[in-house]
């Protein structure tokens, strides 16, 4: 039987495509690899790598222990490449920490207030949910890469001319 | 600040940019006594098969398919719904979906019908098109052929008709209300509720997070193996919705061969490669002239406009995040210049 090999790639192994162009102009398409993007951002930073109206998919370096977020709405992380923890806390005030009304995720200046829920260990491949209503915190002793599924908020980071292919 | 689709004025009626009336006239033929094969008639449209071959006529233009490509086509328009903006079955038949009434056409995306007048368009209320879409693909599959498997993996479309495959045909797409694994949300697969892993996905790990919910918070605090989930998928090209913010829907899929139908877009959607390669051609969504080619490899990001259609093409099967924005008002606001056909102005 056939042994398949699949390409999964990683934050420090990594091949990126590329746009053809035949007649058009490849900044249309947007293109940039999330792998590199996170590689040259500094640890935690949420960089954007696609975007739609409101809408954002950031790529996110996580080394270390990042600080704790909360949005106003359900987030979703996917970790494509290595070991990420994920702690959670039930806010004591949602309102009160973030406007019920805002998009994206914000960062709390400190440690959140509210109950313990848990704690989920991701590893390549595995999606959490960054549920409405807590205040999460990402930590990974050795840097790997997470995307997360959120909307366009105070703490995306926009450095498309940096990221995406411009010429043909 | 992003631009909303909520914050622009969107019709609510549907879009009819033609201005078509609505066609009612469908009709089942009996079965052929060679073939065994019904044909059907959609208002002026006429379809029939063979051994091999589909049969297409309007009243401007005949057209020709191979039955598996018409059939593996027919299958994702079925099971997508019409999908978001055109599915095009090939370079000259296909339908555009205005969510509640579809165009169905010959040649109105190719620019050599447009210009020389042959080009043909009906219009049909979605449901009712679609009941005589799913009975035409119910007729026309064959017991073990399954249209949504690659072509190593199921049996061939080819000659008279030998039984059906309503199981494989019928199937649903997934749709998670808030993400795959929740309680009371679509479930994971694995090999006990029929999901085995994919021959070319053998060496994807199969472990699940771990999941240290403490008491109450235990429909709150959830993970799944998302790479796992697609390694088990049994169908291609069928992207499914796997988690939701508000319109933001992660549709992940896996793929091999050729998606079957050049999909034209009518919002920008992106794609997201998790795994292996697939090769992009893409073309301008009106006249089908080539633009680019995009060869995207595990971890690239890339938007499809909204005035191109795109066929993929994976040797090997891989995992594809397809992003989409379920706003029912972006088509219009596009169509109407109201909002860009890019995404990101940089």
């Amino acid at each position: 039987m056939t042994q398949y090999t699949t390409d999964f790639g990683s934050l420090h192994d990594y091949k990126k495509g590329k746009v053809g162009i035949i007649d058009d102009d490849p900044k249309r398409y947007v293109f940039s690899n999330l792998f590199e993007a996170a590689a040259k951002a500094q640890p935690w930073e949420r960089v954007a790598v696609a975007k739609n109206f409101e809408y954002v998919i950031e790529s996110v370096r996580a080394k270390g222990i990042s600080p704790w977020y909360t949005a106003a709405h359900d987030e979703f992380v996917l970790s494509m490449d290595g070991k990420c923890r994920v702690d959670f806390v039930k806010l004591d005030d949602p309102d009160a920490v973030v406007d019920p009304e805002s998009e994206g995720a914000h960062q709390l200046s400190g440690d959140p207030e509210g109950k313990n829920m848990g704690y989920v260990v991701l590893g390549r491949g595995h999606m959490a949910m960054l549920p409405v209503g807590a205040a999460y915190r990402f930590s990974a002793d050795e840097d790997c890469t997470i995307i997360i599924q959120t909307i366009d908020g105070p703490v995306t980071v926009h450095r498309w001319a940096e990221i995406c292919q411009t010429e043909a | 600040m992003a631009m909303k689709a909520e914050a622009l004025d969107g019709q609510e009626q549907i879009s009819n940019p033609r201005g078509l009336p609505i066609t009612s006239d469908f009709q089942v033929d009996p079965a052929d006594n060679f073939t065994g094969y019904k044909s059907f008639r959609a208002g002026s449209f006429k379809f029939r098969r063979d051994e091999y071959f589909v049969y297409l006529e309007c009243p401007k233009a005949t057209h020709q398919m191979p039955v598996d490509a018409f059939l593996r086509a027919l299958m994702r328009d079925v099971a997508w719904g019409f999908f978001y903006g055109t599915v095009n079955f090939d370079q000259v038949f296909g339908t555009t979906n205005f969510y509640g009434e579809v165009d169905m056409f010959i040649g109105a995306t190719n620019e050599a019908y447009t210009k020389a007048g042959r080009d043909f368009v009906e219009r049909f209320k979605a449901d009712q098109l679609m009941e005589i879409f799913k009975e035409m693909v119910s007729d026309w599959t064959n017991e073990g052929y399954d249209p949504f498997a690659a072509p190593m993996e199921t049996g061939v479309p080819w000659g008279v008709k030998n039984g059906d495959n309503d199981e494989a045909v019928s199937r649903e797409r997934v749709t998670a209300r808030r993400m795959v694994g929740l309680p009371g949300d679509t479930p994971v697969r694995t090999d006990e509720n029929g999901y085995p892993v994919n021959r070319m996905f053998a060496d994807v790990e199969q472990d699940q997070p771990e999941v240290h919910a403490e008491p109450g918070f235990e429909h709150e605090v959830s993970a799944f193996n998302l790479f796992g989930y697609l390694s088990r998928s049994d169908v291609t090209w069928n992207p499914s919705v796997c988690s939701v913010v508000k319109d933001s829907l992660f549709c992940p899929t896996s793929e091999e061969y050729i998606l079957p139908v050049e999909h034209g877009n009518d919002r920008c959607e992106w794609f997201i490669q998790l795994t292996d390669e697939i090769t992009w051609n893409i073309k301008d969504g009106d006249t089908g002239r080539p633009k680019a080619v995009v060869t995207a490899k595990a971890g690239d990001c890339c938007c499809m406009p909204a005035d191109i259609r795109h066929q993929g093409f994976s040797a090997k099967r891989s995992m594809l995040l397809v992003w989409e924005n379920g706003s029912p008002k972006i088509p219009e606001l596009i169509r109407d210049g109201k909002a860009p056909s890019v995404s990101v102005d940089f």
